[in-house]
C-alpha cells in the first residue's frame, strides 16, 4: 500500500527503482569490463589526439593508446591532478572544439582562479541520464517533487542535479541555496517529497523548521539526496530520526562530470559508481601503485566517454577503498565506500573546497603582513562553522576599539570574498597559537567527521 | 604635555589580567593609571605607567603586542560642572574623544582626565587657547 502525498492528492506507490536509464547498472559484469575497454580505448585515444598535455606526458612514458590492449594497461598511464587543470586554465585541457562545447562549469581553486570544466550536449546527456540513474536508485520517479537546494551558478550541483531530475520526469523545484524558511515554506506548501543539498545543510533545515514548529514528520518529504562533503553514519540516523526520511549519499567532482559520479541505492551498502562511464581505481597516495580491491587509498578516476573533457587517470584526494563485495540490490556496478577524509590538505566546509591557502592570501590583503593563524572548524546543528584565529601583531595592533573592530571586519569581509562562505575572525594573543616545531598547526578540525 | 601612555591587546578570559601587572610588578614598575576598554572577545588594557620604556621592554619581552600613545591629561575639581566646562572647550571644533578615563587627582581633591584624542595635537592647541590646564607627565606620576 503506498501513501498519499497530502498537499498534490498523488499515492506514492513506493515501488521499484526500475528506470529505464538504469538499464547499464545491471548489465553482466563480463560484458561491462568489455564496453570500459572499448571505451577507454577511444578516450585515451581522443585526449592523445586532441589534448597537448595527455599527448606530451604519454610520450614522455613511451606509451600510445594502442598500448591500451587491457583494462589493467591504465596503470601505464600518467596521472591528472587538480593543478594541471589550474595550469591550463581555462581552455587548455578542452578536447573538443568550442563550437561543440555547450557548458561551462567552475569551481574554487588555491589561487582564487577558478578551474574550467566544458561539456558537448553528449556529455550533459551522459550527466543526466547518470543522475537520473542515481534518483532513481533512491527510489525516486516520475511523480516526485524534488527540491533542489543546490546553488545554481557555476557550481556544478544546482543544474546538474536539476536535469537529471528533470530527466528522471520528477517536477523539480529549484530553490536553489539559502533562505531556509523559504526552503521550508516550499517543502510544505509545494508537497516536497525528496530534497537534494548538502547534508549539513539540510540538518540545519530540520532545525530551523523545528523552531518554526514544523515537524518534518508531518510533511509529505521522504527522501534527501545528499552530497558535495563528507558526512557520517551517524550524522544520517540523527537526520533520518529528525525528519523521517531516508537519507542517500550522492559522489561526484566537477572534474570528472559533477555529481553523479556515484550513488548509494537502497540497500545503503556503499555508492555504486556509474563505471560504464567512470571509471574507479584505488592507489596508494604516496607511491602511486594501484591496490587491490578492498584497500583503502585514493580514488583515482578516468571518464570513459566525456567528449569535450576527458580526464585520464583523474586524482580525486578523496580516500575510499573499492568494496570487496557485491550490493544486494543486484546492481553489477563496483561501490565505494563513503568518503570521509581527503589525501591533501583541502577542507570541505558547507560544500564548498577551502585550502589554508586561500585564508593566507585573504589575510595577507588585509594586513599586507601574515599573521600567525588557525583554522578551527566545529560543526554546530548540522552546519559547519569556520573559525579563523588570528594573532595580533604589532601593526595590526590599535589602542581604539573601534580601529580593531574595524580590522576585525576587514578580514572577515576579505576572508567571505575569497572563500564564499561565512567565517570568524577571532583576534587572539601573540604566540596564544600552539606551535609544534615552530610551525603552527593550521587545521584543528573538531567536526568529527 | 602630551602624555605617553602603553595600550596591551589581551584576549577576554579569566586570569589575563593578572600576566602584565605581575610583569611590571616583578620589574618594580608603578602603574598611575589604567583603564581596560572590553569586548566579547578580547579587550585593550591602557595604562600610564612610572617608567614607559621599561613597562614596554619588559612586556614585549613576554611576548604582549603593546602600543604607545599619547593622550592628555587635564584636571578637574570635584564639583557640579568640573567635566562639562573642560568638554565645553571643545564644543564646536569638531575634535572627536576617542576614549577616556579618570583617575584620582593626588594633590587635593578632583580628579585627572586622561583623554585620547584622534588628533592629539589639534587637542592639545585648541584645549591650551580655551586656558585648559594639560598636566605634564610628572604631575600624574607624582605621588601625594
Amino acid at each position: 500500500m503506498g501513501k498519499m502525498n497530502s498537499v498534490t492528492g498523488i499515492m506514492e506507490t513506493g515501488v521499484t527503482d526500475c528506470h529505464p536509464a538504469s538499464v547499464p547498472d545491471y548489465v553482466p559484469v563480463e560484458q561491462l569490463r568489455e564496453l570500459q575497454l572499448k571505451r577507454l580505448q577511444a578516450v585515451v585515444t581522443r585526449a592523445w589526439q586532441y589534448v597537448k598535455l595527455f599527448r606530451s606526458r604519454m610520450d614522455e612514458r613511451g606509451v600510445t593508446p594502442e598500448d591500451i590492449r587491457s583494462l589493467d594497461d591504465i596503470a601505464s598511464l600518467p596521472f591528472t591532478t587538480k593543478s594541471d587543470l589550474r595550469d591550463t586554465y581555462p581552455y587548455g585541457l578542452f578536447a573538443s572544439p568550442m563550437k561543440d562545447v555547450v557548458r561551462l562549469h567552475a569551481s574554487s581553486g588555491t589561487t582564487g582562479k577558478p578551474i574550467v570544466v566544458a561539456y558537448t550536449q553528449e556529455d550533459i546527456d551522459v550527466w543526466t541520464s547518470v543522475l537520473v540513474r542515481c534518483f532513481a536508485g533512491c527510489g525516486l520517479h516520475r511523480g516526485d517533487i524534488i527540491q533542489n537546494s543546490y546553488g545554481y551558478g557555476l557550481f556544478t550541483g544546482g543544474l546538474g542535479v536539476h536535469y537529471g531530475a528533470e530527466g528522471l520526469g520528477a517536477t523539480v523545484v529549484p530553490a536553489s541555496g539559502g533562505h531556509a524558511d523559504r526552503q521550508i515554506m516550499l517543502m510544505k506548501d509545494f508537497g516536497v517529497t525528496a530534497i537534494c543539498c548538502t547534508p549539513s545543510y539540510f540538518l540545519h533545515l530540520i532545525d530551523r523548521a523545528a523552531e518554526m514548529g514544523i515537524d518534518m514528520h508531518d510533511l509529505p518529504i521522504h527522501t534527501g539526496v545528499f552530497g558535495a562533503e563528507p558526512w557520517t553514519d551517524s550524522i544520517r540516523a540523527h537526520m533520518e530520526k529528525m525528519s523521517g526520511i531516508d537519507a542517500f549519499d550522492i559522489y561526484g567532482l566537477s572534474e570528472i562530470i559533477g555529481p553523479g559520479v556515484g550513488c548509494e541505492c537502497r540497500h545503503h551498502q556503499g555508492l555504486h559508481i556509474f563505471e560504464d562511464h567512470f571509471y574507479p581505481e584505488v592507489i596508494d597516495p604516496e607511491t602511486g601503485q594501484v591496490l587491490p580491491e578492498g584497500a583503502e587509498g585514493e580514488l583515482v578516476l578516468t571518464t570513459l566517454s566525456k567528449q569535450a573533457m576527458p580526464m585520464i587517470r583523474y586524482r580525486t584526494r578523496d580516500i575510499t577503498r573499492i568494496l570487496p563485495r557485491r550490493c544486494d540490490c543486484g546492481r553489477t556496478l563496483r561501490m565505494i565506500d563513503r568518503i570521509g577524509r581527503r589525501s591533501d590538505d583541502m577542507m570541505i566546509i558547507r560544500g564548498v573546497n577551502v585550502f589554508p591557502s586561500q585564508i593566507e592570501a585573504a589575510l595577507l590583503q588585509v594586513e599586507g603582513t601574515l599573521p600567525h593563524y588557525q583554522i578551527i572548524l566545529t560543526r554546530v546543528q548540522g552546519l559547519d562553522q569556520l573559525e579563523v584565529k588570528v594573532e595580533i601583531t604589532p601593526t595590526m595592533f590599535n589602542d581604539k576599539i573601534g580601529a580593531m573592530q574595524e580590522l576585525n571586519a576587514k578580514l572577515q569581509g576579505a576572508l567571505d570574498r575569497v572563500l564564499g562562505i561565512r567565517v570568524r575572525v577571532s583576534l587572539v594573543e601573540a604566540h596564544s597559537i600552539e606551535r609544534s616545531e615552530g610551525k603552527a598547526k593550521r587545521v584543528i578540525d573538531r567536526r568529527g567527521l | 604635555m602630551k602624555i605617553k601612555q602603553i595600550s596591551l591587546f589581551m584576549e577576554n578570559k579569566p586570569g589575563r589580567l593578572s600576566v602584565p601587572t605581575r610583569i611590571l610588578a616583578q620589574n618594580g614598575i608603578d602603574i598611575r593609571a589604567m583603564y581596560l576598554a572590553d569586548t566579547q572577545d578580547y579587550g585593550i588594557l591602557r595604562m600610564i605607567v612610572a617608567d614607559t620604556q621599561k613597562a614596554v621592554a619588559v612586556l614585549e619581552a613576554q611576548d604582549f603586542v603593546v602600543k604607545v600613545t599619547e593622550v592628555l591629561a587635564v584636571a578637574v575639581s570635584d564639583r557640579p560642572g568640573g567635566l562639562a566646562d573642560v568638554l565645553t572647550a571643545l564644543d564646536g571644533t569638531g575634535i572627536n574623544i576617542e576614549y577616556m578615563y579618570a583617575i584620582p587627582y593626588p594633590h587635593g581633591d578632583g580628579a585627572i582626565l586622561i583623554f585620547r584624542f584622534a588628533d592629539t595635537e589639534e587637542a592639545m592647541t585648541r584645549l591650551q587657547a580655551k586656558g585648559v590646564n594639560l598636566l605634564a607627565g610628572e604631575e600624574i606620576l607624582q605621588k601625594k
